[in-house]
């Protein structure tokens, strides 16, 4: 905004509530975990203790080794095997491309550790590709337990998202600049090599960061699949747990290391991207062109691989979901066993997730909103330091959020541990950014003009907010509020730090029920969740005219 | 009703750097002024202090006497129309244009009628329900004149409210705001760079550089005499040719150009004593120079011949090396070839002399 006269209006009062809901629910908590990290939990002197016993201990140090090497595979593999998908699906014609794309998009959307628990019901030791590989070749396929299953679960879970980011850069590049290069004499792998690829790496280091911090904060997958192979996740939420009541002290201080170490690779990746990121949008687009012979049939082969292997594990759940069931196992027929036992014994979760869920995309929707609008069309420091706080829940991992909110909550003057407000405000807190970035990115295409015609015309700054700014931002608004609706049903990482026996969501209820052995229980409610995610995508595709998703 | 308005002394910041440099200037009621100058001279800044939506740092800024610095732009009772138009596009034509009157304490039927009439003034009314994405450039450039008008502004704002559009439209467009707003007589404020537009519509133009007015006057004066070289350039095409302002012994001027081409002057003011001569520059529009007949004239060789109907255009390069561009009227068999030799007569009544800075019209009776 030009000169606009600095006044004091009602958008200072509502920038600074949302500023003090902010620092209360993220920067109080934060600031909580970094005090329990440097002070004895018994004694209550200041004290270094838990950081040497993090650092001189083996144990310690190998679940930070193990933590880095999960990360850096996943993310470099995720990168390996999405970006060659997303330029084939940008230069060749595949068929049924628009169903692919939609299935690579609904596997992403679930969660993580529901892939691991199908990829052991398919590959472990009892599972069904293992067992058929047995009795029709009689040998025994290698354990997928440990660092290969974490590997397997989260580069099919996380590399869609490169996918799609990679898509998105691709769809950016002009063909004029193929052409112009092919002009040159520069074709095949050189011309990918030389023009391609530095076009797209600040798209590639974007996705990586996120597929990298998601990984890194993982903590379902390898609790499920990693038997014994510890990561950092995994250390903080045993720490944590076992010692509630107790000393939680040394998760904190875990929690804190890993808080430094994200922001350290955070910032790093922004160096890095800003220094090489060009602007593009393309006038003529490249379009994909039939392949023909060997090229199109690998090609195929390549997309329709990848989107079998993607979709495997929440087909197969559907799968078993139908399957009757004798006690915990699984046995010949169909029927509605599962879905009727999720009910009964887990039927409050749904309704749990149901309602908090709702309550926070009201809120999210609210706030992102207003965020959105303070952010973009509001520029000054308080605006500045917003943008900075909503951008923390991309380095602050989830439990580590759940254990800093527990911890500050737990206690006088203000107890919200074991309410469904705890939760609500982590769900608020970790998954505004979709809906204020979708809602921030149309306001940036609303001219500032059209609030000044408003204003022009006498309409008073609430009006011109809700009857001109509001309506246009609002499909925006609501295609990032069914991402975020998604994210949160999906969630796994701060609820089972922050629930108790009435706050049980679903994504919790399949957790405990996969770790009791209530496979049929556990494939009712995951399917269930499938179908919400699948039904909310559609009614997102509706909305928004778009077909993809940006996250 | 509409106002007078008066910039005293007028100052705009940003940050450190002044933009306007205390500014003066009156605008009459009812008038039709424009702001006219190249980029970045401050015309949009200028227009968005009247509209309240840039603060303003010195000075004041009067509507019939009252002061109104710090009045909102919503109680400024402006109506204005904006470069990019911007028309809710979620609104349709005549919502867009009742918009101003929701605000307003007017009745609902009073809205119907008013927004129906203003749709009549400005011929949408057909597209009264369309939405603003199914218009034309045109048709939505009478939707934002319609919305600004019809809540019976003190003053129109218009800031290149034709730049979007293509040029035969331009020239529909001007003729129709121009017709408009005689018709609702506004004080109105436009701002263009295009100076054949400002010349179309305007009671009075201001030229502006860097912030600072170089002229204000009718679109004849400024034409006919610019008070600087600035002005003369940016106005219309001319030539800018050194010469010497010879003052004789009798008290007559004349003006000297290349070696012996002598013009009387008859309106000259200069403090030059009789018997002096001094430097000055004239400015000779391409329509004041004639291929002379009787010999006497500046000589050059013609370089480039340009046939356009109605008027052959032509540069010639002088003897001291400068090329100047001259129009002629077409005639039958008056075609002059390219390395052909010529003598160039100027008109000397209607030509401007400067000092030799540039920076005064020595004509007499020039308003600045
Ligand atoms: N918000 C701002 N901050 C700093 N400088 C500004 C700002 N807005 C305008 N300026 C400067 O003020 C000067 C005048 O700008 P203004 O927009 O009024 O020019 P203009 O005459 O309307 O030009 P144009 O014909 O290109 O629209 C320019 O030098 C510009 O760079
Ligand atoms: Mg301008």
């Amino acid at each position: 905004m030009t000169g606009r006269m600095k006044r004091w209006d009602i958008w200072s009062l509502i920038t600074f509530v949302i500023f003090a809901g902010y620092m209360i629910f993220l920067a109080l908590p934060l600031f909580m975990l970094l005090i329990k990290s440097f002070f004895d939990g018994t004694t209550g002197d200041f004290s270094l203790a838990y950081f040497t016993k993090f650092f001189s201990k083996a144990y310690y140090m190998n679940a930070v080794w193990n933590s880095i090497k999960v990360t850096v595979s996943v993310t470099v593999l995720s990168m390996l095997v999405a970006g060659p998908l997303a330029y084939i699906m940008t230069i060749a014609k595949i068929k049924g491309s628009g169903t692919v794309r939609i299935l690579i998009l609904i596997s992403s959307m679930s969660a993580p550790f529901i892939g691991a628990y199908a990829w052991i019901l398919l590959l472990g030791r009892n599972g069904v590709i293992t067992n058929f590989i047995f009795d029709v070749f009689g040998f025994r396929m290698p354990d997928i337990y440990g660092f290969s299953g974490i590997l397997l679960v989260l580069t099919l879970q996380l590399s869609p998202l490169i996918f799609m980011y990679v898509s998105g850069a691709l769809k950016n590049v002009d063909n004029s600049l193929m052409e112009a290069a092919e002009s040159m004499n520069c074709t095949g792998l050189r011309k990918m090599w030389k023009i391609l690829v530095p076009l797209i790496t600040p798209t590639l280091l974007a996705g990586g960061l996120l597929v990298f911090m998601r990984a890194f904060a993982d903590f379902g997958t390898p609790m499920l699949i990693g038997e014994g192979y510890r990561t950092v996740p995994v250390l903080i939420f045993n720490e944590f747990i076992s010692e509630v009541g107790g000393d939680d002290g040394f998760a904190a201080a875990i929690s804190v290391i890993v808080v430094l170490f994200a922001t350290a690779v955070f910032l790093l990746q922004k160096f890095v991207a800003n220094r090489k990121s060009y602007s593009m949008s393309a006038l003529n687009p490249i379009e994909p062109k039939k392949l023909k012979g060997i090229a199109n049939a690998a090609a195929h082969v390549y997309v329709y691989l990848f989107t079998i292997l993607a979709m495997m594990p929440q087909a197969y759940v559907a799968y078993t979901s139908f399957q009757k069931t004798s006690g915990k196992i699984f046995v010949d027929g169909y029927s509605l066993d599962s879905y009727r036992a999720a009910f009964a014994k887990v039927g409050d979760s749904i309704y749990n997730t149901f309602i908090m869920a709702g309550i926070t995309i009201v809120i999210i929707t609210l706030a992102a909103v207003l965020i959105a609008y303070v952010t973009v069309k509001r520029k000054g420091a308080v605006a500045n330091l917003l943008d900075t706080f909503t951008m923390l829940p991309y380095i602050v991992p989830g439990s580590i959020l759940g254990i800093a909110l527990l911890v500050t909550f737990n206690k006088q003057p203000l107890v919200l541990s074991g309410t469904a407000v705890i939760l609500i405000a982590a769900f608020v807190i970790r998954r505004l950014p979709y809906t204020i970035r979708s809602s921030a990115a149309v306001l940036h295409q609303v001219n500032d003009s059209i609030e000044e015609a408003a204003i022009s015309l006498g309409a008073s700054t609430m009006r011109t907010f809700f009857k001109i700014t509001v309506p246009m931002m609002i499909s925006g608004v609501f295609a990032g509020a069914i991402i975020s609706w998604i994210s949160i049903i999906t969630e796994l990482s701060t609820s089972i730090i922050l629930y108790t026996g009435n706050t049980r969501t679903m994504t919790v209820a399949v957790y405990t029920e996969v770790v009791r052995g209530n496979y049929g229980v556990a494939a009712a409610l995951s399917t269930l969740l499938t179908a919400i995610t699948v039904l909310s995508l559609l009614l997102f595709f509706k909305l928004s005219g778009k077909k993809e998703v940006t996250m | 009703m509409s106002v007078a308005i008066s910039f005293q002394e007028i100052v705009k910041k940003y940050g450190d750097t002044t933009v306007i440099p205390e500014l003066s200037l009156d605008i009459q009621k009812g008038e039709f002024f424009t702001l006219l100058g190249p980029s970045g001279c401050g015309k949009t800044t200028l227009l968005r202090m009247v509209a309240g939506f840039n603060s303003i740092e010195g000075g004041a800024l009067a509507f019939n006497e009252k002061v109104m610095n710090d009045v909102p732009p919503g109680k400024r009772n402006i109506g204005m129309v904006f470069q990019n138009y911007a028309i809710f596009p979620h609104l349709n034509v005549s919502e867009n244009v009742a918009f101003g009157l929701q605000n307003r304490k007017v009745s609902k039927a009073d809205q119907q009628r008013r927004v129906s009439d203003i749709l009549n003034t400005v011929k949408i009314d057909i597209y009264k329900d369309r939405m603003p994405k199914n218009l034309s450039g045109g048709q939505q450039q009478r939707v934002a004149l319609a919305r600004a008008i019809v809540i019976n502004p003190d003053v129109l704002l218009m800031d290149e409210p034709l730049s979007n559009l293509d040029a035969q439209l331009r020239v529909d467009m001007r003729n129709a705001i121009k017709s408009i707003q005689r018709e609702v007589g506004i004080t109105t404020v436009y701002v263009t760079h295009d100076q054949e537009e400002a010349m179309a519509v305007s009671d009075r133009i201001a030229v502006m550089k860097s912030g600072v007015i170089q002229q204000v006057g009718s679109p004849r004066d400024i034409y006919q005499r610019p008070a600087n070289l600035f002005v003369a350039t940016f106005i219309g095409r001319t030539n800018v040719i050194d010469a010497k302002l010879e003052i004789g012994t009798d008290g007559e001027a004349s003006v000297v150009v290349g070696r012996d081409y002598s013009l009387p002057m008859l309106a000259l003011q200069s403090q030059v004593k009789p018997g002096e001569s001094v430097a000055v520059r004239i400015s000779v529009r391409p329509e004041e120079f004639v291929l002379s007949e009787d010999g006497r004239g500046l000589a050059g060789k013609v370089v480039n011949n340009v046939f356009l109907g109605l008027n052959t255009h032509l540069v010639v390069k002088l003897d001291n090396g400068q090329e100047v561009e001259i129009i002629q009227q077409s005639a039958a068999n008056d075609e002059v070839n390219i390395g052909q030799t010529v003598r160039l007569a100027i008109l000397s009544e209607t030509i401007n002399v400067y000092d030799a800075s540039g920076e005064r019209n020595l004509n007499r009776g020039t308003r600045i």
